[in-house]
């Protein structure tokens, strides 16, 4: 291979790979890294609402002017909530879950020697990069970092008038989210083309694990829904620095009238969630790919329902676009909207109800494994209907009139998307860690992480709910200033115990993580003794994956636990890795 | 004190994990263990965690409603709220009792089929049947609950038609307070804009306008009249602001550029409502819900229902436009202060700030 000269440069090997393993790897790091900013974040504006005004010196070396004498103040605290936000959607669970899994997995699992073009591959990888030292930077500037919610409404976001974040820090928000989705449209045009192209022989789209065809949907919504998000950040750069009014009219602020007229923030807000709703799913539809994966493994069975799985992943992706409006109910939208929005918002249960049920009989008379990974799916599995409940009240428009952009809305997105999102994640690491590393995670570390997360993170998110249902406001520096709050700090300080536990309990993963990376037992061929491709290749990473000719499929990726006539397992072990041809009689289950 | 805590938490955490790693990889390795596969004694442990945990996860939810069920807010003040509480209460009795049931299907099986090298997993792939009726039930709850919901929505979004002798009040957020405008004896607010803020004048209203003299506003709380209609109108003079009454269960957002709207009914006085929660501080709020910069979190109002009487009494109390010192009828001085070449669009604003008053009126 031509590439031989370039395995051993170094610079070609680790930075400028154009080889979807290492990429993977380096989404994994960076996405990981801002991962771990996020979380800290959060942990330091928990510290301010359980002990509201209370000193910590430990902030001030830290956060310095943002917290004069060990209290943040109340405009950096919504700094760190917008930048958390951001981070945790965009750069952990965006391009830290799909670019790493995508990248890992779509060769891999379809028999491909490579993405379709590993150059645009590595620029998403650069691009990304780039996108999140911007983010990173814009901490430092003057004003500090975009302060207006990871929504950035204006004209809160246009007008540095409004909130010294909306300054230099705006500005550079702006331009990273630009390189974010140039770099997110460059991935997902690659996961498109490759998913159709690449597939190896008899590797029709039916046999393909769903893995991939959350993966190829995720993609879909992410070509459809970023150009949007685009242009409304376009538009409000326009407004921001050329004196365009596309989201601005009517405006007196700092001693004057402003010179705008004639523009809507709603325009901005239709725009922003045309993109923010499908990102719930961008998110989404990769964590449950990764655990209808590790469910079906680790239960030694076949998905139930493979066919209705995607199925619901197409419906679900389809309707994610026609339920935008129901993040505007109260905005002043046409009320006939509003409807128009609860009911397409409510259609959304059915899919992901079937889902759920598919996950359930998948289990049924199944003979589990309880690895990390599937304890993390199990966890996900509980999570996403915990919060897919909770958003039947804020998808109905009349009840969501009182809960909108409170401490309910909070508890509900970070448990179906937050938990769930993260827990798909972990769970894709325990499990293709010795994919990507060749070396094994230590399993107890594992069950440990998994309880400690599982139970702070309920912790954490459960009794917002409460906050929410008292009428708690969201993005409240404190919740000092209301009477009608006074009894609610013991539900903020028993949340930021739980938050500091959760935080505190990522470290078995951290560690698990470089020490397994190091110093962890060799990976095994096949060490969860899987169906799909990906454990055909050697362990030692090969560019091109496979050292001779590209394997063969002949079945589906689900053959687990198959029996013939006389009740023994085909082939004489619970699971038939998917190049393995079909017997005489043998039915095929993809079609 | 609690840094303190915190360091010493992080540290021995961190103590604890490496101990711990070097212990365990140590007793495998004696054991001619691997440190990956998990051995059939944890697999059981694993699984019998599963049910403990599903109880833990249930006592702690029926530890939350028990403690803090009563910190929830208090029965609707207003005569929608009653029926968006209705609905939320059928709501939650659809919702809890399929979480319970998914729940404990999901921690039972996991126990119940933990791994056994002496049993096989069931080969069980599809089942079209299966699979319609858990498309086909869940599909008709949501019918049932988005007709229902629509039919409230419909209801709680319908204007409030002049018959019905609304009071009209108009809430004015900017960062960090609310004004509250009634329309004064005329009944009709003056027209206003951004661009007439003058001094004192705050909210811009046209002082040339004669609708606007005897127009009223107050700061810190306003006084609704209990079981009539009230009609608020929002408006936002720098960012978006969200005007959050949650014992009303009311809530629109102030948006710059329009006027958005509300109404409801309060059912109940502030003397009544405090007799139900038993407090006798309690008081109404008006809370901004929309993030709209620093002090956020304390741009509040408060919000006092009583009878038509006193409300009327309250009212007459307050200062017209034109006894605020400062204001004047004519407009003079706003005059001299927008530049020449503005004068157009500001007539233009003016005619636009009209219409849509009179829109809304
Ligand atoms: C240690 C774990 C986490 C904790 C303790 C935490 C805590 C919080 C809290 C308390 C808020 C609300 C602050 C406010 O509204 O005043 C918040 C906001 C948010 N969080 Fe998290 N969070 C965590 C993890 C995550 C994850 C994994 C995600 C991924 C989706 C996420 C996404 C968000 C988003 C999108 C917001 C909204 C930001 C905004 O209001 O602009 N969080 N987080
Ligand atoms: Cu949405
Ligand atoms: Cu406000």
């Amino acid at each position: 291979m031509s590439a031989t000269h370039q395995d051993n440069d170094f610079l070609f090997k680790y930075i400028f790979s154009t080889d979807h393993k290492m990429i993977a790897k380096q989404f994994f790091l960076t996405g990981s890294i801002m991962g771990l900013i996020g979380m800290l974040m959060s942990t330091i504006f928990r510290l301010q609402l359980g002990y509201p005004g209370e000193s910590f010196a430990f902030l001030e070396p830290i956060l310095g002017s943002w917290a004069p004498d060990g209290v943040l103040t109340p405009d950096k605290y919504l700094a760190l909530v917008t930048l958390h936000g951001t981070i945790m959607v965009f750069f952990l669970l965006t391009a830290g879950l799909s670019g790493t899994f995508s990248n890992l997995l779509i060769p891999l699992q379809l028999g491909a020697r490579d993405m379709a073009s590993g150059f645009m591959n590595m620029l998403s990888y650069w691009f990304f990069f780039l996108s999140s030292c911007v983010m990173i930077a814009s901490i430092f500037v003057e004003g500090g970092p975009a302060s207006g919610g990871w929504t950035i409404y204006p004209p809160l976001s246009a007008l540095p008038e409004a909130i010294p974040g909306s300054g230099m820090g705006m500005t550079l928000w702006i331009i990273s989210m630009a390189l974010f989705i140039v770099s997110s449209l460059l991935g997902s045009l690659n996961y498109i083309v490759t998913v159709f192209n690449l597939r190896t022989k008899g590797m029709t789209m039916t046999r393909m694990p769903l893995t991939i065809w959350a993966f190829l949907i995720t993609a879909v919504l992410g070509v459809l829904s970023f150009p949007v998000l685009f242009s409304a950040v376009l538009l409000l750069f326009f407004d921001r620095s050329f004196g365009t009014s596309f989201y601005l009219s009517d405006i007196y602020i700092a001693g004057q009238a402003l010179e705008v007229d004639g523009g809507s923030p709603v325009l901005y807000e239709h725009l922003f969630w045309f993109l923010g709703h499908p990102e719930v799913y961008i998110i989404l539809l990769p964590a449950l790919g990764i655990t209808s994966e590790v469910i079906a493994t680790n239960s030694r069975k076949p998905i139930f329902g493979y066919r209705a799985m995607i199925g619901s992943i197409l419906a679900i992706a389809f309707i994610s676009f026609l339920v935008w409006g129901h993040h505007m109910f109260v905005t002043g939208m046409n009320p006939f909207l509003g409807a128009v929005f609860t009911f397409t918002t409510l259609l959304v249960a059915i899919p992901s109800a079937v889902k759920v049920f598919n996950y359930l009989t998948t289990l049924w008379k199944g003979n589990i494994k309880f690895t990390p990974a599937m304890l993390f799916a199990i966890g996900l599995v509980s999570t996403f209907i915990t919060g897919g409940l909770t958003g039947i009240i804020l998808g109905d428009s009349a009840l969501d009139i009182n809960v909108h952009d409170t401490y309910f809305v909070v508890g509900h997105f970070h448990i179906v998307m937050g938990l769930s999102g993260t827990f798909g994640m972990i769970s894709g690491i325990y499990h293709w860690f010795p994919k990507m590393f060749g070396r094994m995670m230590d399993k107890n570390l594992g069950f440990l992480h998994f309880w400690t997360t599982i139970v702070a993170a309920y912790g954490v998110f459960f009794p917002m709910h409460f906050l929410g249902l008292a009428g708690v406001p969201r993005r409240y520096y404190a919740n000092t200033e209301f009477p009608m709050f006074n009894e609610m700090y013991d539900i903020n300080e028993l949340i930021t115990v739980f938050a500091i536990i959760a935080a505190v309990g990522q470290i078995f993963f951290i560690f698990n993580i470089f020490y397994s990376m190091f110093k962890g037992p060799k990976a095994p061929q096949n060490p969860w003794r899987s169906t799909t491709l990906e454990w055909t290749t050697p362990v030692e990473h090969l560019h091109g994956n496979w050292p001779g000719e590209l394997p063969e499929v002949y079945r589906w990726a689900y053959d687990y636990s198959k029996v013939d006539e006389n009740g023994d397992f085909v082939g004489g072990d619970d699971f038939t890795p998917q190049t393995v041809p079909l017997r005489e009689g043998e039915e095929d289950l993809s079609h | 004190m609690i840094d303190l805590l915190i360091l010493v938490a992080v540290v021995l955490g961190i103590i604890a994990v490496s101990k711990l790693i070097s212990i365990l990889g140590t007793v495998s390795a004696v054991k001619g263990e691997n440190s990956y596969n998990v051995t059939d004694k944890e697999n059981r442990t694993q699984a019998r965690l599963m049910p403990v945990f599903l109880i833990v996860y249930f006592a702690f939810i029926i530890w939350q409603v028990v403690s803090w069920g009563d910190r929830v807010l208090p029965v609707s003040a207003s005569e929608h709220g009653a029926i968006i509480d209705e609905l939320m209460n059928i709501t939650w009795i659809i919702i809890i009792p399929v979480f319970i049931f998914t729940h404990i299907l999901l921690f039972y099986f996991a126990w119940k089929y933990a791994y056994d090298k002496n049993r096989k997993a069931q080969f069980f792939a599809h089942s079209n049947k299966l699979e319609m009726v858990w498309t086909a039930i869940p599909a008709l709850v949501l019918l049932i609950l988005i007709l229902y919901g629509l039919s409230i929505w419909n209801d709680v979004m319908e204007p409030v038609s002049a018959d019905e002798e609304p009071i009209e009040i108009e809430l004015y957020a900017r960062q960090f307070d609310w004004t509250a405008r009634y329309p004064g004896i005329d009944g009709k607010f003056g027209e206003a804009s951004v661009r007439m803020i003058e001094g004192v004048n705050f909210l811009g209203l046209d002082s040339t306008d004669k609708e606007s003299w005897d127009d009223k506003y107050v700061k810190a709380e306003f006084h609704l009249p209990v079981n009539r209609p009230v009609q608020f109108y929002m408006r936002a003079q720098d960012v978006i602001h969200s005007a959050y009454m949650p014992h009303f269960r009311a809530q629109m957002n102030c948006v710059p550029g329009m006027i958005t709207r509300f109404n409801f009914i309060p059912t109940k006085t502030t003397a009544e409502m405090r007799e139900i929660t038993g407090d006798e501080e309690f008081n109404y709020y008006l809370l901004c819900n929309k993030i709209c910069g620093a002090a956020h979190y304390n741009m509040k109002m408060e919000i006092i229902v009583e009878s038509e009487e006193d409300f009327n009494k309250w009212l007459s109390e307050q200062n017209e436009f034109l006894a605020v010192e400062g204001n004047s009828k004519d407009n003079s001085s706003e005059e001299l202060s927008v530049p020449e070449s503005d004068s157009t669009q500001t007539i233009n604003e003016e005619e636009e700030q009209l219409s849509l008053v009179e829109k809304v009126n």
